[in-house]
């Protein structure tokens, strides 16, 4: 088992963050994993996005060219990663922000309002993780409980308040 | 108690400085480096030892010295155009042989270049850098890991043989992060094995801290009468003689059948392993030399290799237009086909592109 | 009977290779006196910089680092960083502290280290054969001003007690000359602040001290003496700065 996972959006949308919690989870769950954000400029307001590696064995290269799971959330992000999901694979588009959303054949392409539902839950931040959830449903790589723990221990102090929207966002997902 | 954690690179090679002791840390930011001088900004002080950002890398490398000069584990960090500068620091720490850790997480280049990942700076690490006859150590991790175990050596090796070392990683490995595994007591601490092969460091009857008690001492490298400067020349020779003799390192990977011979060090050689578990696949028998200490590189590995087989191909991969290429083809002399296949500016051969080069000369 | 005057302890008992007429010996011999007079021999680490400073770790009797050209400032921060309670001063002719060092020395000052410098401003380069410094004065001449300083093409002498006297990590600043058996005196008491400053550990002070070079101002040592006394200290007013 390799999984190869690419998170792609505006700064600010949590991908980073999303990419880190499915590391973690797959960390706590003993597998292998790599994660590589793009850094520098891409912070402030470009495309931003991070590739995870999950693996029952070691990782060999942590260098992801072609995914097999691709989260997306704007409209650039589509467009610069979409040719680099493989046959087969999966995408989690975030179709309140990307409206132009034609993409490759043999790909299977959810299209949600991911930032949508989660104003709806009273906080548009947490986009990424109701995407999380729908992943979670669609492909059985980590497990919700896991998640749920990584929250928990990823929060900064004073931030704790946020552990529960951020659930219920997993949640949502989930139901979808 | 071993301690499994999510870390990037360079949160690794600052904690695993701190645990082996580094007492003095200055730098200047530079991408794609940064949260490694901001994890020792906050880490250092809590162990009461010395953070200082500088005001230039020319600074940052001067204060190392000074610190170095009192017998103190010190470094500094970087990226490629910072390390540029502090090169006539690093050839002052080599000719006063003061011992310290030297950081570079490569970038682009030439020039200010960009942020991605390269490996375009062996030459400078490995063949010198600054100006005179000298060389530092220079070790090249390859994981998160790694990276952790390397910082404890690199210390070590240079207390040693009182020479600045240098740990040589790329933006791809400062930047990811992998399950790290810490150890928070030193009896446990995962560099041990060096520990304890090195518990025998030597003492520094050099080092400054006032004449009290003893005659003066000088840290210098200024030797104005020819005969002194080419003495002392001598004894650093003498001293790289025994590096290269005692302190190569390498990876090597399924190298006993091989025909052909993957070469590659630090982020590069984690793809030239899964292109060699692919061509295995495919029952092409390839293997992989993996270099972890550039400096002295690993020619004694080469050497072997060429006397158990007379029929042998070797494709060095580098992030880069092609410099390490040029020690193997100096190990190899001639005795084997040396191929290279190399990317730069942020550009890094895939798998596919090395399977490609592979199957396609047959 | 008593010894009225004696080599200090932290003086070695050898030539030095100094011109006729320098100033560097005067005042090397000076801190040795007030090392000397404050007992700190033993705790004293001195950085000397490249230029005619750098040998004098031959002539002193205490520990000494060498610094690369300019960067006398940022190893002495190295040294008394991870030794606070060692005594740490730098000694730097004008070049180092003035031009190639420049940043280092305002910075240094600017963090408020607890270091003391010595400056020797003798207005041009001593060890590379009298080339201009940025202390040069304005129409002086020397190797590479021919024709004399011109402000239009080489700018200005640089003041660096004025400059840095707007620092608020500086403790101390004072400029004094070595033109006489007056400011002879006046020179050890400054440096004796400055020194005394660390050991309180008031922050950075800094003695600039005019100093003559007639082999490179192409002058005998009376004539230099003279200059020193007439011509340099009107660019570089005497006095306490901080």
């Amino acid at each position: 088992m390799r999984e190869e996972i690419i998170c792609a959006g505006f700064g600010g949308q949590g991908i980073m963050l999303l990419g880190k919690v499915i590391a973690q989870a797959a960390m706590k769950e003993n597998k292998h994993l790599t994660w590589i954000p793009s850094y520098g400029s891409a912070m402030r307001g470009g495309t931003a996005f991070c590739t995870v590696v999950i693996s029952k064995e070691e990782i060999a290269s942590p260098y992801v060219d072609k995914c097999d799971s691709l989260f997306v959330f704007n409209q650039p992000s589509w467009d610069k990663f979409k040719r680099r999901v493989r046959p087969g694979g999966l995408v989690l588009l975030n179709s309140t922000l990307i409206k132009n959303s034609l993409g490759p054949k043999g790909v299977k392409i959810r299209k949600i309002p991911f930032t949508d539902l989660a104003a709806s839950l009273g906080n548009a931040r947490v986009a990424n993780m109701i995407a999380l959830g729908v992943y979670l449903k669609e492909k059985n790589i980590v497990k919700k409980k896991s998640c749920f723990e990584v929250f928990a221990e990823i929060v900064p102090p004073g931030k704790e308040h946020l552990v529960g929207i951020n659930k219920q966002a997993l949640d949502k997902g989930y139901a979808v | 108690m071993n301690k499994k954690m999510l870390m990037t690179g360079n949160e690794a090679i600052g904690e695993a400085a701190v645990q082996a002791g580094c007492d003095f840390y200055a730098g200047y930011p530079i991408t794609p480096q940064n949260e490694l001088t901001a994890y020792l900004a906050k880490r250092m002080p809590e162990e009461k030892r010395v953070f200082v950002q500088a005001e230039s890398e020319l600074a940052a490398i001067n204060m190392v010295m000074g610190a170095a000069a009192c017998g103190r584990r010190a470094m500094t960090t970087s990226s490629s155009p910072g390390i540029s500068l502090k090169q006539e620091g690093i050839s002052y720490l080599a000719g006063a042989r003061l011992p310290c850790l030297i950081v570079n997480i490569m970038r682009g280049g030439p020039g200010l270049g960009n942020i991605a990942p390269a490996q375009s700076d062996y030459f400078q690490a490995t063949k010198g850098g600054g100006h005179g006859d000298y060389h530092c150590l220079v070790l090249a991790p390859g994981s998160v890991q790694e990276a952790y175990h390397l910082v404890f050596l690199g210390f070590d090796l240079a207390d040693q043989y009182r020479t600045p070392t240098i740990l040589l990683g790329d933006g791809m490995l400062g930047q990811m992060m992998e399950p790290l595994i810490v150890c928070s007591s030193p009896a446990c601490r995962p560099g041990r094995e060096f520990v304890v092969r090195r518990k025998r460091l030597p003492t520094k009857p050099w080092a400054l801290n006032g004449c009290q008690g003893r005659g003066p001492r000088v840290v210098k490298s200024f030797f104005m009468q020819n005969e002194l400067l080419e003495g002392h020349n001598k004894i650093l020779q003498k001293n790289y003689a025994q590096i290269k003799n005692k302190e190569q390192r390498c990876e090597q990977l399924y190298l006993e059948d091989s025909s052909i011979v993957l070469v590659a060090y630090g982020s590069m050689a984690r793809i030239a392993k899964a292109a060699t578990a692919a061509l295995r696949k495919k029952k092409i028998k390839a293997g992989l030399l993996r270099p972890i200490s550039l400096w002295p590189f690993p020619a004694g590995a080469f050497e072997q290799l060429l006397k158990k087989k007379k029929k042998l191909r070797f494709l060095v991969l580098e992030m880069s237009c092609g410099q390490m290429v040029e020690d193997v083809r100096l190990a190899v002399n001639g005795r084997a086909a040396v191929d290279f296949y190399g990317r730069s500016g942020g550009g890094i051969p895939t798998e596919e592109e090395i399977l490609k080069k592979i199957l396609h000369r047959g | 009977m008593k010894k009225a005057f004696t080599r200090p302890k932290s003086l070695r008992d050898v030539e030095t290779h100094y011109c006729p007429g320098c100033g560097h010996g005067v005042a090397q011999r000076l801190v040795c006196e007030v090392i000397d007079q404050l007992g700190i021999r033993g705790k004293t680490i001195a950085v000397c910089p490249v230029g005619c400073a750098v040998v004098a770790y031959d002539y002193w009797n205490f520990d000494c680092c060498e610094a690369a050209h300019g960067r006398a400032l940022a190893v002495a921060t190295g040294i008394k960083r991870v030794q606070p309670d060692k005594f740490v001063f730098t000694y730097q002719g004008d070049g180092d502290l003035a031009a190639i060092g420049t940043a280092e020395t305002v910075h240094t000052a600017n963090r408020g280290e607890n270091l003391s410098t010595v400056f020797i401003n003798n207005a041009i380069y001593g060890m590379t054969g009298g080339q201009m410094a940025p202390t040069t004065l304005l129409n002086q001449k020397t190797a590479t001003t021919p024709l004399g300083r011109d402000a239009q093409r080489e700018g200005y002498p640089l003041k660096v007690c004025e400059l840095l006297s707007r620092l608020p990590g500086v403790a101390f600043l004072e400029r004094v000359a070595l033109d006489s058996a007056g400011g002879i005196i006046k020179a050890k008491r400054a440096i004796h602040q400055a020194f005394v400053n660390q050991l309180e550990k008031k922050g950075f002070s800094l003695v600039e001290i005019l100093s003559p070079c007639p082999v490179c101002w192409g002058k005998s040592a009376l004539q230099a003496q003279q200059w020193l006394k007439e011509e340099m200290v009107k660019t570089f007013p005497l006095g306490r700065y901080k």
